[in-house]
């Protein structure tokens, strides 16, 4: 029979049963859109989270101080943040493989000008940070090489603190005082909203870090060293090397382990998606079981069907229908359930993944992928469950089938 | 036909055909030995009180069923040692059936339900299976009932819907089972009628029946009992439907 009969044979005879076929596809429209739903929720966060961390800025390497733990036993106690400005401008000299190094200092102070006084973050960085966190400015300029070596006490604003300062006007060229210095605003930064641990990163004050280290704190020590490959191939290259320099830079025996630690963005990516990626395909794999229970249900319902049909069986193989004809007219008909629920499924899954973001905020996303394996995947469920009845269908024998009422 | 290559085969050749049933660990025998020899163009009817074997000997002409010993051949071709694909074919291809109960698909139109055995051909030549159920339809006098289901239809429409189905793959041989044990005297006498008309048109029947008014109609007799021929002869006093039914309409 040609394919397009089949479909045609199957669709009538599910039509004479219209309740119980929508009953039956019921189980499998819940089941996909459960599915589907999940996924969307569970890759919507991931891909938010990545996307922060790729925001984060470009083949980002970032150098914390303190070593990691070995064989359970921190050893980096006491020597606790030794990176220094030194480590930075060895790093700057010496490397090949980078493109951009940018020491951080960082502390907390009030800031007093504008309309009032703002807490926020004060990181002393160099020019390349602006490449390297990919973060450009919005009004005004970056500082210049000039000012970081004549220690010019000169900021840039994140937006959170010019919109709490400056909220009518702009800030460029208007003074502000850290610690009782004065500071000359020359620029705003861009927007670059949260992290992925939801921390506001618009809420800093950038200054040269050599004006950080003589003005405002005057410690020798900095939080962080960040740096950027040449390009994302350089990255795995780039670890080795600056390990290499700042293993060198802290006198580091061969038997010593780092005194500072080092992650890219996958890192950092991964870290933060650990929790996500076990949650989602935990609750996809509880809402594929509802799956599976909706597969059951066409078998059930298969299994009536073959019983009740019996005389239908026999007065087609009567005629000349092979024991194949019958076996396919079922499994076309269970395929065609499984398919038809699998499509409103996903149809279903779509809009509640849509209204659930519009409600709550989250950012749901589903794969191309997803739909795919949706849709093949409850068209395999129709077979799988459909097989057993059908085949007891095809095995009838024509004789009892016609005498069966 | 020109330029014969020989006399056309029988329809039937049955030789010493046995059927042994097996329920548990009795045999039962339901045919011990039939012989038989059908030509083209016959009329038969096959009686027997049941338990007679008839039904088991047409289970294995229309192959549906096949014999436990001896030889079955059909339009020339041995059919006894086929696979249940192989007779699924030869039905399909060679044989029509007429049932009691008329065994049409439930809500699908007489049209869908002629269609049926064009579907399952496996040679790929039927066209228009639709034009060809219609004009099967149309055989049977029923061109104008097409879309009607079968809860549509009086009993003797339902049967001439079947026997549109039984015709449209034009078989060597159309089988009928109690053809007439759903139906009153009047619709019976009228699908009587038309099986003597298709049979003067040249179609083979045999007629499983206990009904002697039945047999009446047919060309040849034959009957069973205790799985064994024990009559075979030219139909005495044969009658044409047609008068009978116009007698049971005066």
């Amino acid at each position: 029979m040609r394919a397009s009969r089949l479909v045609r044979v199957a669709a009538q005879s599910l039509r004479r049963n219209t309740m119980r076929t929508l009953l039956t596809m019921l189980g499998i429209v819940i089941g996909v859109a459960a599915v589907i739903l999940t996924v969307a929720v569970g890759y919507g966060a991931q891909a938010r989270i990545r996307e922060q961390v790729l925001s984060l800025g470009t083949n980002l390497i970032v150098i914390t101080p303190g070593a990691v733990a070995q064989a359970g036993v921190s050893l980096g106690a006491q020597t606790f943040n030794r990176l220094t400005v030194n480590d930075a401008d060895k790093l700057a000299r010496e490397g090949t493989t980078f493109s951009g190094v940018s020491p951080v200092t960082m502390t907390r102070a009030q800031i007093v000008g504008g309309a009032g006084n703002w807490r926020a973050a004060i990181n002393g960085v160099s020019i390349a940070y602006q490449t390297i966190r990919d973060w450009p400015v919005q009004e005004g300029t970056f500082f210049s090489t000039d000012d970081l070596r004549a220690r010019r006490k000169v900021a840039v604003l994140g937006q959170t603190v010019a919109d709490n300062l400056f909220p009518d006007m702009n800030p460029v060229g208007q003074q502000v005082r850290l610690r009782n210095e004065p500071f000359t605003i020359v620029g705003v930064l861009s927007p670059k909203g949260q992290t992925a641990s939801g921390a506001d990163q618009d809420d800093v004050v950038l200054v040269p870090y050599t004006t950080a280290q003589a003005r405002l704190s005057g410690a020798t020590f900095i939080g962080q060293i960040l740096v950027s490959a040449a390009s994302p191939a350089d990255i795995p290259a780039a670890q080795d090397e600056l390990r290499a320099i700042l293993r060198e830079s802290h006198r580091l025996a061969k038997d010593e382990s780092d005194d500072f630690t080092v992650r890219n963005q996958s890192d950092l990516a991964q870290a933060a998606q650990g929790t996500t990626q076990v949650m989602s395909l935990l609750l996809a794999a509880i809402a594929s079981i509802s799956l599976v229970v909706g597969g059951i249900g066409i078998m059930n319902i298969m299994l009536v069907s073959v019983t009740e049909r019996t005389r239908e069986i026999g007065i087609r193989l009567a005629v000349g229908a092979r024991g194949s004809d019958v076996l396919t007219q079922f499994l076309v008909e269970s395929v065609v359930m499984s398919l038809f629920g699998g499509l409103i499924g996903l149809a279903g899954g779509f809009a509640g993944a849509a209204l659930l973001g519009h409600l709550t905020g989250w950012s749901t996303a589903t794969p191309p992928s997803a739909w795919l394996i949706a849709v093949a995947f409850s068209a395999l469920v129709g077979v799988f469950f459909g097989w057993y009845p059908a085949r007891k269908a095809a095995h009838l024998d024509p004789i009892e089938a016609l005498r069966h009422d | 036909m020109t330029a014969a290559t020989g006399p056309a085969p029988p329809v039937i050749r049955i030789v010493g055909v046995t059927k042994v049933y097996r329920t548990g660990a009795t045999y039962v025998r339901a045919l011990g030995g039939v012989d038989l020899a059908v030509e083209s163009g016959e009329m038969i009817a096959v009686m027997g009180a049941s338990g007679s074997g008839k039904s088991t000997l047409l289970n294995i002409i229309g192959c549906l069923d096949t014999p436990t010993s001896g030889r079955y051949e059909l339009d020339g071709r041995r059919v006894d040692r086929l696979s249940r694909n192989e007779l699924a074919d030869v039905r399909n291809r060679k044989l029509g059936f007429v049932f009691q109960g008329f065994n049409l698909l439930a809500r699908t139109s007489a049209l869908e339900n002629v269609e049926l055995p064009l579907l399952y051909d496996r040679s790929g030549r039927r066209g228009d299976t639709a034009a060809l159920a219609g004009r099967a339809l149309e055989r049977v006098g029923l061109g104008n009932r097409l879309s009607h289901q079968p809860s549509e239809l009086s009993g003797g429409q339902q049967q001439r819907v079947a026997i549109a189905r039984a015709l449209v793959t034009h078989p060597t041989l159309l089988l009928a089972d109690e053809p007439t044990g759903n139906l009153d005297s009047h619709a019976s006498a009228e699908i009587m009628a038309l099986f003597q008309s298709l049979n003067d048109q040249g179609i083979t029947l045999l007629v499983v029946t206990h009904d002697p008014n039945v047999a009446q109609f047919t060309k040849r007799l034959i009957e069973l009992r205790d799985g064994r021929l024990i009559r075979d002869e030219p139909t005495r006093d044969r009658r044409r439907a047609m008068d009978a039914h116009l007698a049971a309409m005066a």
